[in-house]
Order: structure tokens, then sequence, then C-alpha cells
């Protein structure tokens, strides 16, 4: 699969904008480049609630996200080796739980909705 | 005074040390001194992913403006070279100067340098940063033969992209079988096995005694022991690392194959700590004195060393993983093998199978190849501290997470 050219730090206005909420209410907005993952999106905005320990190989699970319950059928389906790593992250469910480093960014994307879990494991 | 930290070495560990510090403490002084130019960026993708895309950008671990906002003072392009600790200072090759109330050092490990007959031939590939990445990648593109030294991690995650790319593929490994300073003997066999199947040929048992090279010197080939000449228009020295103890030895600080340091990742200097594939610490099962060459060992430590300078001190008691990506596999490993262990291995179909580390008939690591639920359920096992026997898991016909399921459902 091609993928677009990755420039972190580029803003422009036609790049999806991504919120991330945390348990306590706070927000933050993401403008993250097409192309690119929804965990980098958040690693290159500093959401600090994204570990993303083994830099996006699905090796581990410390990105891990709920879906706002209006985006998830909206997401490309999961793989098999996400569901199995989600299973045994902190708190999982079912339909909302995401790996964010394997969620590709498209302009499909702008205005997507997650929420972070209370830790990451 | 806010206080000061310093930082020595800005790889991974040593960027998640500033990153751990800056979020638990708003106001230290916070100094990161690497030797490479450039922002802090991950090195388990450049024999991975980065091979494929070649996207820098990818591999930075924060954007340059992460280090501003956080006030985390990066010195790039720096190599640190004396630790004065009477006066709590460091000093860098051209001369720079940083003061310290903490060091931390996470100065990483080097490619180690086999005792080969021309080792320094131009040409020869070696990977440690990107700019070896980059080398590599540029060589792949008009190479027809690559050979390979050494076929741990490194060595066969370059194989299994150069084979992909098309080109002749040898892999050299001195020992009988591949990974085995890291894997058990079955998993061992399945790889060697699958890189079979795509192609490249494996050499084992030999070692490789001379690089050869063309009439400008330039690497062309290598000789092994038993007078096989391999020829290859791409060599690759992939044979393993040591620690970069030097500036610490010289400080005067006890080295045992690698920095060492207490269950709290401190020097016998209270000012200095170290994390990382420079560090040797007590595991915390077994109380052995070992150095993990891991990026899970290296950012977890970092967060411990951040909790203990910022008031809320813990043992560093984190469960080792790793992981490897060959071709369309992956290799996971959980936990660690004991000297007196013995392995079961279960193979599920062609290309799904664990293997599983007993000492006295406990369960101590899992190796799994393509069962991601099976490794997280290991590494929750590990972690939880109850002994998981082997009659435990034989019941679930050695399924990591049908057991763990059993236990969670548990009265």
């Amino acid at each position: 699969m091609m993928r677009a050219p990755y420039h972190p730090g580029n803003t422009d206005k036609s790049m999806p904008k991504i919120t991330f909420i945390e348990q306590d209410g706070t927000q933050h907005e993401a403008v993250v480049s097409i192309g690119s993952t929804v965990m980098e999106g958040a690693r290159d905005n500093d959401i600090a609630g994204i570990l993303a320990d083994c830099g996006g190989a699905c090796a581990c699970s410390t990105c891990h996200v709920y879906i706002d319950p209006a985006w998830v059928d909206r997401l490309p389906p999961k793989e098999s080796m996400e569901s199995d790593m989600l299973d045994f992250a902190f708190e999982p469910d079912p339909l909302r739980s995401r790996l964010t480093c394997q969620i590709r960014v498209t302009e499909a994307l702008d205005g997507l909705v997650v929420f972070l879990p209370e830790q990451q494991i | 005074m806010p206080e000061q930290i310093v930082i020595v070495g800005a790889g991974q560990g040593g960027f998640q040390a500033a990153a751990s510090l800056r979020q638990n403490d708003s106001n230290a002084r916070i100094t990161l001194i690497g030797e490479e130019p450039g922002l802090p960026y991950q090195r388990p993708p450049l024999s991975k992913s980065f091979m494929k895309d070649g996207d820098p950008a990818r591999l930075l671990l924060r954007p340059k403006t992460f280090f501003e906002k956080n006030q985390i003072n990066l010195v790039e392009k720096s190599r640190v070279s004396f630790i004065d600790r009477a006066i709590k200072e460091v000093e860098t090759k051209s001369g720079l100067r940083f003061p310290y109330d903490h060091l931390i050092l996470a100065t990483g490990a080097r490619n180690t340098k086999p005792p080969i007959r021309n080792v320094e031939a131009h040409g020869l590939h070696d990977l440690r940063t990107l700019a070896d990445a980059t080398a590599m990648r540029s060589a792949v593109g008009s190479a027809r033969h690559a050979v390979v030294i050494g076929g741990g991690f490194i060595g066969l995650e370059f194989a299994a992209q150069a084979r992909a790319a098309g080109i002749e593929v040898t892999v050299v490994e001195m020992a009988p079988r591949l990974m085995a300073r890291v894997v058990s003997p079955g998993i061992s066999h399945l790889f060697a096995d699958m890189h079979l199947a795509m192609g490249t040929q494996l050499v084992f048992g030999q070692p490789a005694v001379e690089i050869l090279s063309t009439n400008n010197g330039v690497a062309s080939g290598v000789l092994l022991a038993d007078g096989t000449e391999l020829e290859g228009d791409m060599v690759l020295l992939a044979s393993g690392v040591q620690p970069n103890t030097g500036l610490a030895a010289a400080a005067g600080l006890e080295i045992d194959n690698g920095i060492v340091v207490d269950h709290m990742l401190q020097t016998a200097d209270p000012a200095i700590f170290a994390l990382g594939d420079c560090a040797a610490f007590p595991e915390f099962c077994s109380g052995k004195r070992i150095r993990l060459e891991s990026v899970q060992a290296a950012t977890d430590q970092a967060r411990a060393i951040a909790r203990n300078l910022t008031g809320n001190p813990a043992a560093y008691d984190a469960i080792a993983w790793f992981w490897s990506d060959q071709a369309d596999w992956k290799l996971q490993i959980a936990g660690l093998p004991k000297e007196n262990g013995e392995t079961h291995l279960i193979r599920r179909n062609h290309n799904t199978a664990t293997a599983l580390w007993f000492s006295d008939g406990i369960l101590t690591c899992a190796e799994t190849v393509n069962a991601a639920g099976e490794h997280m359920a290991a590494r929750r096992l590990l972690a939880s501290g109850l002994p998981v026997t082997r009659s435990d898991l034989e019941m679930h016909e050695y399924r990591l997470t049908d057991y763990l399921n059993s236990t969670l459902k548990a009265p």
C-alpha cells in the first residue's frame, strides 16, 4: 500500500482534526496528517495518555483508546492481531476499544472523537 | 533553585526519562545530551518498517515543538567525555559543561566488531543509527546478493526485507540455530523453516573469519572458517552489541557487563542512575544481575527513575518483553527463562506456535509466534506474581488466554 508522504508539524486546513478526551473530560484537539496513524497524530500533538511504547508495531497495547460510539462503525475493522492485543489492554470494551497505531488517518476521519483509558498497560 | 537533571544519551530510554521527568515535575531543569544529529527517534523500526517506507519523520519520538514546550534542553551532536563526580558536572568533547544534581546514564550499546579480518572494509554495513539504516536502504536498491553475518533479530529482520525485495540472501550464523541467545530451539527451527521457504540460504556453525573485498577495498563477500567463500555485493555485520560503559568506568562506577545499579536503578553514587542497554540491574524475580537489550526495558526503567527522582520511589519490577517482525511473522517474548528452565513447544499450525519456559514447574517465559493474545496473556499472568504451574496450563491445553480467563472468572 502506498502511503501519503508524512510530515509531522505541517498543518494546513485540509488536515483532519481528531479530538482526544481524557478521563476527567479534558479535551485535546489534534490536527493530524493524512497517511499517518491516529497514534502518530497523538504523539506529534503530545497527547500524554498515548504511550505507544512499541512505536506502532502492534506489539504492545499502550496506544489503546475507546472510540466515540458514533464513530465505531465508520472506522476500518480490526484485524485479528489488533483484537488479540486489545483483549488484554486496560479494561477493553469489545466494541469501542481500538489500538490507535492500527488506524490510518484519511479525510473521512475528520472530526473523529476518541476517549483515553484510565491507564495504559 | 530548581533541581538540575542531566541525561547522557538521547535514544528512546534517555528521551523517555526526560519526558517522564517533565510530566512529574514542572520545575526541574532537564538537559538531554545526544551524540547524533536531530531529534530523538525510535531504533526498532530501522530494520523493520523504515526499510520499507524510508520515511525518517515517522521515527521521531516527538516533534521539535515538544522539546520547546516542555523546556527540555536537547543538546545534539555532543558526546559526553567526562563525569566529574566531585563537583557534579559532565563535560562534552567540545568543552561544554553541564552541572547536575542528578545524572542519568542512558548511553546505550554499540555494535560488536568481532575478530574478523578486514572488518574495517569499505562498504561493510552495520545497523545502529538512522544514518546506517539510510545507507542500507540505498544499498538494497542496487544489490543482487546480500550476505548477513549474524542470525539474530536485526540480521533476520533485514534478511526478510531484502528477500522480499527480490535479492538473494545468505545468513551466516556461528551457532547451530537462529536467535540462539533469545529463543528456545523449537522457535529457532520454525523461523529457520520460514526463512528457507522465502528462499534465504542459512549457513550454521561456521564463524566468518574475513570480509572479502574488491581491489578497491570494497566489501564483496565473506570467508567462513571452513574456507567457503560467499560472494555478496552487500554485506551486513549484525553480530550483537556491547554496552557503552566507558564513561561510567572512567568515573569509577562499578561495571559488570553494564553499569551496575540496584533495584532502584541507582549506582553506588546516589546522584547517578543508569537505564536501558547500558545498565546491569538485579532482576526482580531471581535477584540475578542482568542487562536487557530491549526498548521496553529502557522506557520502563526511564519511567521508574523519573518516579524515583520526583518523590514517588518504587523498585523496578516490570516484566521484560521483546518482539521481532520477520516477513509477516511476529515473534513476541514475555518474561525471561531461568538457567534450570525447560521448554514446552506447542505448534498450533504452520505459522502459529508457543514455547513456554518452566522452572521447577512454574512458568517464567513465553515465546509466541503470530499469537498476540497469548503473548498479552503471558504478560498479564507473569505480572500478577501468582505462580502459574505446568499442570494448571496442561488442563487448558497450554492456552494462556483460556487459563487466564478461567482464573479471572474464578470466585
